[in-house]
């Protein structure tokens, strides 16, 4: 308990006659950088507002930093830094203003000197007076982080902060992400960037609100027990063609000019495949099962589940 | 296909604008609710010649002459006596909060100066500060009451004919401006305070910076406070600019004192701000804000007195206009302003305007959602 900055149980949330998040049990380890994973509409938003009171949840418990999530949302909000999905700062208001607004939220002294230290940390000093609508998504979200932990959380809860951010920018995040986690900092991302994801140190993947994987990225990979294999040819269309419904192939992707096979039959696949290698004569060969590979057969498999 | 134009693409986006329509129900509701309010609401409500005003009667003596009179007023379908053998500073009172239209007094010795001819007189004050209230039982009073006079006293045609004082009071010359103006102050600052507010809280929704606000610590009653109290700085503008307006450019007379007409439209603007807060937890979308503010606005502007005389609606409408602020503000700031009422004498309006506050202010804050659901 005390090792952990998150423990939820039985986490489930309604609307209406809709179940959003089912019976979701997560825990967070303090100094983490958890990878909270899935597919759009899967609950990942609404787990996450659960757990910094935004939301009241209609079943289960669980602590954050140690308080209640029913009781004690006043504490969660003090102690915990949200990004939301969207950018949600004031968009009429400068990036001083918008960081001056925060910190006098959160009471922070000497008010002045935090903002200045931030804007001196964000390297938008010179730009301080620009207005927040005005900026890139890339330095929206860095804006957005920096006001985010500005009051030095313990607990950071990030909701697909990288959407619609370049790659370099993207790169920058995480590295930021890293170098806060290893100052005690602990973090739950969403994301469904799969680079993303094995860059935290473990991940759980949620999927038509139900958590189905969680532990380390080897661990998950392990867990879903996949044959891969690569074909690549000038056919490839056609072994395409030939694959769908073969036995034990489950997915079948384009990956440019090869074809990416996947099973969780190895020995039917492999056979399905070298038959078919053979009809239109492509290569065909062994290939590392990939962490995307392993999150369709999951949304696959979470699909037949609700059926 | 043509062009320029093109039945099959004027069809799709026909379609489409019909399937948007369908979906924002409460503007749909608008559009059909709306004009069925206005209808009735001008249709049966309003009246801009109002009838069965209340009257007060001050007579020492009624004798049957006097009943004669009452009767004779009554028949003209204008005056309705709702108090009757009252003292002269009762029916003061009674005019100044409003509660009548008219006084008539009759003198004590009304009766001997009718049959002896000796030149009776009694006096009809008559609230002027909307003229057009009180214009068509003013019309009436020389011909219908001097006959009915007549006949009851069987008083040969030689006798000189009773004379009837009748005194404007308020706006003796029966300027529009006095009654409007004050008026305004209470539209203006229903218009701009009511929208604002609710415009402002919905904005966050909109822009998503709510969910934001939310996970930090801040708590409904200072959010609440954080929006309303900017708002109350423009309403203290307006007022100013009104009331010197009132002045320098109508000539509006201003009777009464000035700390109770900023008392009462402070309690007016807090009813309102809040009103405003309260729709904005109400509606999702800003569109929605400015539909529900018009849904109230309308109503309030016809039902309160304010467009159309109050006493010339019927009971029902009169019980549905004490709904609206705007109603007891209206009361309220004419009694002072042009009345120069004291403060007793308007503390009913004092006490619906504080009532809807403190209503409003619960509703709001039960209504406000601390948490997304």
């Amino acid at each position: 308990m005390t090792d952990n900055a998150i423990t939820v149980t039985g986490l489930t949330k309604r609307f209406g006659d809709k179940t959003v998040v089912n019976d979701v049990s997560l825990s967070v380890r303090k100094g983490e950088i958890m990878g909270f994973l899935g597919p759009n509409g899967s609950g990942k938003t609404t787990t996450i507002r659960m757990m910094c009171g935004l939301l009241e949840p209609d079943g289960g418990d669980g602590t954050v930093l140690g308080y209640d999530i029913r009781r004690h949302r006043r504490a969660i909000k003090r102690r915990v830094g949200y990004m939301t999905q969207r950018f949600s700062f004031y968009e009429d208001l400068t990036i001083a203003e918008n960081l001056n607004f925060v910190a006098g939220l959160y009471g922070m002294k000497p008010k002045r000197q935090v903002v200045r230290d931030t804007l001196e940390d964000l390297g938008l000093t010179a730009r301080k007076d620009q207005l927040a609508g005005k900026l890139s998504g890339g330095w929206k979200q860095r804006l957005a982080l920096a006001a985010c932990i500005m009051h030095k959380p313990d607990l950071l809860l990030l909701d697909e902060p990288t959407a619609g951010v370049d790659p370099k920018a993207r790169r920058e995040f995480w590295d930021e992400i890293h170098n806060l986690a290893q100052d005690g900092l602990t973090v739950l991302v969403s994301t469904h960037y799969m680079d993303e994801a094995e860059r935290c140190h473990r991940i759980a993947y949620i999927s038509y609100g139900q958590l189905i994987a969680k532990g380390t990225v080897a661990e998950v990979l392990r867990d879903a027990n996949l044959t891969t294999m690569i074909i690549s040819g000038d056919k490839v269309a056609a072994a395409a063609r030939a694959l769908k419904g073969a036995p034990g192939v489950d997915q079948i992707a384009p990956f440019g000019a090869t074809l990416h096979v996947v099973g969780r039959d190895g020995a039917a696949l492999k056979a399905s495949v070298a038959a078919v290698a053979e009809q239109t004569g492509c290569t065909a060969g062994p290939a590392e099962t990939s962490l995307e590979d392993v999150f369709i057969q999951l949304m696959g498999s979470a699909e037949d589940n609700m059926q | 296909m043509n062009r320029f134009f093109s039945f099959i693409r004027l069809r799709a986006l026909l379609a489409k604008e019909t399937i948007q329509m369908r979906r924002d129900r409460v503007t749909f509701a608008m559009m059909l609710g709306v004009p069925l309010v206005q209808l009735m609401l001008f249709g049966f409500a309003i009246n801009t010649d109002p009838k069965e005003l209340p009257a007060a009667l001050v007579a020492p003596t009624q004798d049957r002459f006097t009943r004669a009179m009452v009767s004779a007023l009554e028949l003209t379908g204008y005056y309705r006596f709702t108090a009757m053998g009252t003292t002269a500073a009762e029916a003061e009172e009674m005019i100044t909060k409003g509660d009548v239209s008219f006084v008539v007094t009759v003198p004590s010795d009304f009766g001997r100066r009718v049959e002896r001819g000796d030149g009776a007189t009694m006096l009809i004050e008559a609230d002027a500060t909307d003229p057009s209230v009180a214009s068509g039982a003013i019309s009436t009073l020389s011909t219908v009451a001097r006959s009915a006079l007549q006949r009851e006293a069987g008083i040969a045609a030689a006798s000189p004919p009773v004379e009837i004082i009748v005194h404007r009071r308020y706006n003796p010359e029966g300027i529009t401006q006095y009654n409007i103006v004050p008026g305004l102050l209470g539209v203006i600052l229903q218009l701009t305070m009511v929208m604002m507010t609710a415009m402002a809280l919905t904005r966050e929704v909109e822009r998503g910076t709510m969910e934001n606000l939310l996970s930090m610590p801040a708590t409904p009653l200072e959010i609440m406070l954080g929006k309303i109290v900017p708002f109350l700085a423009v309403g203290a503008v307006q007022v100013a600019v009104v009331l010197i307006a009132a002045k320098a450019v109508f000539d509006v007379p201003f009777v009464g004192s000035l700390s109770l007409v900023l008392a009462g439209i402070f309690v007016f603007v807090l009813a309102l701000v809040i009103l405003g807060y309260l729709i904005s937890t109400l509606a999702r979308t800003q569109m929605q804000a400015m539909q529900l503010t018009f849904f109230f606005f309308l109503p309030s502007l016809m039902l309160s007195g304010f467009m159309f005389p109050y006493r010339g609606m019927p009971q029902w409408a009169q019980l549905l206009g004490e709904v609206f602020p705007l109603t007891h503000f209206l009361r309220l700031i004419r009694a002072v302003m042009l009345k120069g009422a004291e403060p007793a004498t308007v503390a009913a309006p004092f006490a619906a305007l504080g009532l809807f506050t403190l209503v409003l202010a619960l509703l709001a804050l039960l209504r406000f959602r601390r948490t997304l659901d």
